[in-house]
């Protein structure tokens, strides 16, 4: 389960950040904000030809002493950055996969509603909901 | 303890060689034995064999070696690896003892010699005591030797020596001194390697006999430091593959080691030391992974094991330097041409080794924080006989100790203390800006821009809570735009509230204004209530107060804060700021727009500026204006003055009725104030821009700030605003009449200035299209409409400037249509003066237009006049012009075809001498409009003759489109000198004007040339002499003239060919002679027998001089039909009236 989960916007700016509130909330900004330089750079890395056929799942970005920072980035190059306890080991690749899907299905209804203005800060209910069922419960 | 205590002992870390000690060298004195120890020592080179060499005397003191112990039964050891051991192995106990000694092999005083250098080992020997260090003999010789086995004297005194000194024979050395001497030296040095090799196999082997006698329970510590002596040995012996493996199994029994409080530092020491050894030889061996997995390894099993709770920081100090060394590790690594990742760099390690470093300074600040009479322990418990420790990573107030409890728990508090009041003096925050400073510089190589600034902002913040602000400040203030232009306005205000803190605590009025500005602005997501209290402050700084200090600062540093401000109050001067806003996110913004892109110079030019606040408090504000510039000349400083606002000024603000209120910012409402100026008449045309809006908030008399709005508009964040504003679909709320929607204000930050509309009317009238070379008339109708007298009126007309340059050479514009235009004429003519024209006047000027060529043109009509305005109040005469254009086709007017022809009108390809043809010319129009012809003239060349006076036979004839006129001339050519020649007509000139109601146009002359005709003689000239019809059986008398054109007697053979359509009399075959210039008549009589255009008899005529004049030539010049009428059977008349 997640500690912070983060909606960047393809300009690098945060559409929607939330993390457990028992750790500083200002640590999880700086560990999602230095994470989009590997982002950058996986995507750079990427050639134009196979930019179309290209896994959105971008794997493990970094691994710090205490958490592991995943990545995923959409077609429209939103990225979802998933931050996980590194003492939780259970988790395997395949549930943080699930986990950005379910995200990114969530966020694809997000960018359906008509009232929702692209670039905007997300308020969706619905989409709080769906990060609250993958973050670690606060206890 | 210094804070170089977790620091890795340089032994540990440096890369051991094998060490052989040279004895028997003065070095000082002696200039030979000097050359040899600098091939030794000097300039090594990589490729050299891996020995440090050191010169030691003879008698040198070895470490002593301690007896062998036979039994290990009774044995508990004190510690796991003495502090001395690497060391003594790396620079006091050589592998080998090189006894120098100057002996040649025919040296007279040999016997001696071989005794004193017998006696020199026997020294070395004895002070090596029982080590089992080898030694070696080097005879130093003047001579060169002889190849091996030819010199029986040195053989013989060789083996001598070996005996007297007790050695082998691979233990002798010989050196001559010679000029070779850096290549003996090499290959000295090989064989030294090799006694120092076979030196520390032989250790490795005697430490490994050991093990039988260890058991498990009581030498445990005795077995790792077995198998790190191996590894060590290894290394010296420079076989690191088997270093590593002793030093893995090293690694996994310091682990089995029974770990408690006591000993923790110990094994964690002993561990890290290891560690570090694998991870260097990992590297070493060009495999990164197995470094970066063993350092896992490490850290994770040592990561809980933190020992004293009251001396926690230790563990994190120790953890901090794990990280550093294998950072460091890694970074060497690197620069030797390992290639790290974005990933997978050094920057990681330093960087964990930083939060350890803070880690540890928070621990510090819970653990040491003694009472103030709490001092340092007295005896000193850190105190040891030596000065320093026996073992390492032990307690020196219990030193050898290894049972689970402390023996004297007073003693152990006393240390624990004096451990705590030492940490305390630590400087923390040095050493972690440091480690974060090597990050930082790893993570700029590796392309991680993020992680770098975020490195940066905690090096600000370490130097803010070291209470260096200049520097804090400095590195904030650096990355804060990174954080801006990124949007992360948590971030953001996060660092923003670190250097205000900065900013206050300095005093720095200025960057404190600026960031308070940006705190309480919409980009900051402080609460409300903060944002509130830093406005509070914002307003008192600028009441030229003393600020309230910002909460959790030091209250030290405040109270020298609050001097510092209350100093700021007393400073005359430097109370006046200005923020550049784009480089910001104020909590005012601004928006100003002129009203039109463009603005006639007879209106007043609109400008609106909008102000808006994001505070939670009104704002005061003292002054607004607006700089203008003029792109194309200079600031317009003029223009500026229309454009201030100022306390209790006139501004002409249609919102808001009251002057009071209109300097006041209300959260959340749109301001707007609205600036009208006239523009000056010589800006006509000029563009004026924005160049700023400055806000003025707080007062001149006390402090103020001065925001600037470069191009006036626009924050840092208010491009991506405007943007997401534009794509927002959303129902924009209803605002009251007098408030703006912020988002609904767009920005026109420049404007034209151009000319007054006028007030006239240009027509044109003419008759399309223009004929080519006529002078074509066009008349220029200008009528005003102004209510003013229009002065100055002044026409350009002609072709537009900017078409194909050859229109220009083919068009000429005239006021003079008597006369048709040459090429002196222009193809514009500039300003042509037409005076003044009252209301309701109008003006009338024809104007000529001669086009060369056919096409299209454009033509352009431009009237320029000028006319007094008044505008606000303001008299200024405004220039007008008007322009008017149009495309001219112009046309050919007719086309001239000409052809020659013969008497019998059939066409002719060339013309003969003296025999007389017709010229024929058919004019055909093509204009659209009738065309008069007015006279046309054949001018003909010299080559030519007329017959008769040419008169024109087209004169006065009008044609109607597409209608042709013809005319001919009857033409002679005079004899030509070579039988046949080319030669020019001449020229046939048509004078022509359109006919036309509109305009009385010149008479045009068009000259056309006649083509160019072959002409040839002839010798016998024809020609027949009949009537012009026949009648059925009635006689027809045909007379034929042959003429000799020849000045010689022609033989002319004649025969008549009988015709189905005649019966004839006369000759029907003769030969006759003409004499030169001659004629001769020949006479038939033709008697019809059908009626209708019949063949004549056929005329053959064979001249037997000239056989090229062929019959059918000749016979050309003869009619070769008749029309032959039936016969009347009433009487001819009625036929020919049928």
């Amino acid at each position: 389960m997640a500690v912070c989960i983060a909606v960047i916007a393809k300009e690098n700016y945060p559409l929607y950040i939330r993390s457990v509130p028992t750790q500083g909330e200002l640590k999880f900004h700086y560990t999602v904000h230095t994470s989009l330089d590997v982002v950058e750079e996986k995507i750079s890395g990427v050639g134009k030809a196979l930019a179309d056929q290209r896994e959105l799942y971008l794997g493990l970005l970094y691994p710090t002493e205490d958490y592991k920072v995943y990545g995923y980035m959409t077609n429209s190059k939103v990225k979802f950055v998933i931050v996980v306890d590194s003492s939780n080991t259970s988790l395997r690749d395949n549930e943080i996969r699930s986990m950005f899907r379910k995200l990114h299905n969530s966020f694809t209804d997000v960018m359906c509603n008509p009232f929702y203005n692209p670039g905007d800060p997300i308020q969706s209910k619905a989409f709080d909901s769906i990060v609250s069922t993958m973050m670690v419960q606060a206890f | 303890m210094s804070p170089a205590q977790w620091d890795l002992p340089p032994e540990l870390c440096c890369r051991p060689v094998a060490f052989v000690a040279l004895t028997g060298l003065d070095v000082v004195y002696n200039a030979i034995h000097r050359a040899i120890w600098d091939a030794f020592c000097a300039n090594r080179r990589a490729d050299r064999v891996p020995i440090s060499f050191k010169v030691l005397p003879g008698d040198n003191e070895y470490p002593k070696c301690r007896t062998k112990r036979t039994s290990y039964e009774w044995y508990i050891p004190k510690g796991i690896l003495k502090t001395g051991w690497m060391n003594k192995h790396l620079n006091l106990v050589p592998a080998l003892v090189v006894l120098f000694y100057e002996l040649d092999w025919d040296d007279p005083q040999w016997k001696e010699k071989q005794s004193e250098c017998a006696t020199k080992v026997e020294i070395v020997r004895t002070s090596l005591q029982g080590r089992n260090t080898k030694v070696a003999v080097v005879l130093i010789q003047k001579k060169t030797p002889l190849p091996p086995g030819e010199d029986l004297v040195a053989s013989e005194r060789a083996s001598a020596l070996c005996g007297a000194c007790d050695l082998s024979g691979k233990s002798l050395f010989v050196l001559p001194h010679t000029d070779h001497l850096v290549g003996y030296i090499i290959r000295l040095e090989n064989a030294f390697y090799e006694h120092a090799q076979t030196y520390y196999y032989n250790e490795i082997r005697r430490v490994k006999s050991h093990k039988e006698f260890l058991n498990k329970t009581t030498h445990q510590l005795l077995f790792v430091r077995h198998q790190f002596k191996m590894g060590f040995f290894s290394e010296l012996k420079q076989d690191t593959q088997n270093a590593l493996k002793y030093y893995r199994t090293a690694y996994s029994l310091v682990h089995e080691l029974r770990a408690h409080e006591t000993n923790m530092l110990e094994i964690k020491t002993m561990a890290g030391f290891i560690n570090y050894k694998i991870c260097r030889l990992c590297f070493q061996h060009n495999t990164p992974l197995d470094a970066i997995a063993q350092f896992r390894k490490h850290i994770d099993l040592c990561k809980k094991k933190i020992g004293s709770a009251e001396l926690a920081f230790e563990h994190t100090a120790w953890m901090s330097k794990q990280f550093q060394s294998f950072g460091d590790l890694f970074d060497e690594a690197i620069k030797l041409g390992l290639t790290a990742i974005q990933t997978q760099n050094p920057g990681f390690y330093y960087q964990q080794a930083a939060y350890y470093a803070q880690e540890r300074k928070q621990q510090v600040g819970q653990l040491c924080s003694h009472e103030p009479g709490v001092g340092y322990p007295a005896p000193d418990p850190l105190e040891t006989t030596s000065g320093a420790l026996d073992f390492y990573g032990q307690r020196p107030w219990r030193q050898g100790h290894q049972s689970i409890d402390p023996p004297d728990s007073e003693k152990e508090k006393q240390g624990i203390l004096a451990l705590q009041v030492k940490e305390r003096d630590i400087p923390h925050s040095e050493l972690i800006i440091a480690l974060l400073s090597n990050a930082v510089a790893q993570f700029k190589k590796y392309k991680c821009p993020r992680m770098k600034s975020h490195l940066m902002v905690q090096m600000g913040e370490e130097y803010y809570h070291a209470k260096d602000y200049t520097k804090a400040l400095k590195l904030l203030d650096y990355v804060m735009c990174d954080y801006r232009t990124e949007r992360w306005w948590s971030l953001l205000t996060s660092i923003l509230c670190t250097a205000l803190k900065c900013s206050y605590l300095m005093g720095q009025v200025k960057d404190y204004i600026t960031y308070s500005m940006e705190l309480v602005g919409r980009a900051s997501i402080l609460p409300e209530e903060q944002k509130s209290r830093i406005e509070k402050n914002l307003i008192k700084v600028l009441m030229n107060e003393v600020p309230e200090p910002e909460p959790d600062c030091d209250p030290l540093s405040v109270k020298t804060a609050q001097s510092l401000w209350s100093d700021r109050i007393s400073l005359a001067g430097s109370n006046e700021f200005t923020i550049e806003v784009q480089d910001y996110v104020p909590f005012v913004q601004c928006k100003a727009k002129f009203l039109s892109p463009s603005f006639h110079i007879d209106e007043p030019v609109q400008l609106h500026v909008y102000v808006r606040a994001d505070c939670p408090h009104p704002v005061l504000y003292s002054k607004q204006c607006t700089t203008l510039f003029s792109v194309d000349v200079f600031e317009l400083q003029e223009y500026n003055q229309y454009c201030l606002l100022e306390d209790a000024s006139k501004g002409k603000d249609i919102l808001e009725p009251s002057t009071q209120e209109n300097m006041c910012l209300v959260p959340g409402k749109t301001r707007k104030y609205c600036f009208k100026f006239v523009a000056k008449t010589e800006d006509v045309g000029k563009k004026i821009e924005i160049t700023s809006v400055g806000l003025m908030l707080g007062r001149e008399t006390a402090r103020y700030v001065y925001l600037n709005w470069r191009g006036g508009w626009g924050d840092a964040a208010s491009s991506h605003e405007t943007l997401q504003a534009c794509r927002s679909f959303k129902k924009r709320t209803r605002f009251p009449e007098q408030q703006v929607d912020w988002d609904t204000v767009t920005i026109q930050s420049s404007l034209r200035i151009i000319s007054r509309v006028p007030k006239i009317s240009v027509q044109l009238t003419h008759e399309p299209p223009a004929l080519t070379n006529e002078m074509y008339c066009m008349i220029v109708t200008i009528q005003s409409g102004e209510d003013t007298v229009a002065k100055d009126i002044k026409l350009t007309a002609g072709l537009k400037p900017g078409q194909d340059a050859n229109l220009t050479q083919s068009t000429q514009i005239t006021l003079n249509g008597t006369e048709v235009c040459d090429d002196s004429h222009p193809a514009l003519l500039p300003d042509i003066p037409l005076g003044d024209l009252h209301p309701g006047q109008k003006i009338v000027k024809p104007l000529y237009i001669h086009c060369v060529s056919t096409g299209s043109r454009i033509l352009l009509f431009h009237v320029a006049y000028s006319v007094s305005a008044t505008v606000e109040g303001k008299d200024i005469t405004c220039k007008c012009h008007k322009d008017e254009t149009v495309t001219l086709e112009t046309v050919v007017p007719f086309e001239v075809a000409m052809k020659f022809v013969s008497s019998q009108f059939e066409h002719l390809e060339r013309v003969y001498v003296d025999i007389p043809f017709l010229l024929m010319m058919d004019i055909l129009s093509a204009s659209p409009w009738p065309i008069e012809l007015v006279n046309s003239e054949v001018q003909l060349a010299s080559s030519m003759n007329a017959i008769d006076q040419p008169q024109s036979q087209v004169e006065g004839v009008t044609l109607q489109t597409s209608e042709c006129a013809s005319e001919c001339f009857l033409l002679k050519c005079p004899p030509v000198q070579n039988g046949t020649s080319t030669v020019a007509s001449g020229h046939y000139i048509i004078s022509w004007k359109r006919k036309s109601t509109f305009a009385e146009t010149s008479v045009v002359r068009t000259i056309v040339t006649l083509p160019h005709v072959m002409v040839e003689n002839i010798p016998l000239y024809v020609h027949a002499e009949l009537p012009s019809f026949g009648r059925v059986r009635e006689s027809l008398p045909v007379r034929y003239h042959l003429e000799n054109r020849t000045g010689l007697v022609q033989d002319v053979e004649i025969t008549v060919e009988p015709s189905d359509a005649f019966m004839f009399s006369g000759l029907k075959q003769v030969r006759m002679r003409i004499l030169p210039g001659a004629e001769q008549e020949m006479l038939y009589n033709f008697y019809p027998l059908m009626a209708g255009y019949q063949v004549l008899p056929q005329l053959n005529i064979n001249l037997l001089r000239f056989p090229n004049i062929s019959n059918q030539l000749l016979r050309r010049f003869l009619p070769s039909r008749i029309f032959v009428k039936p016969q009347g059977r009433n009487g001819d008349t009625s036929i020919e009236a049928a």
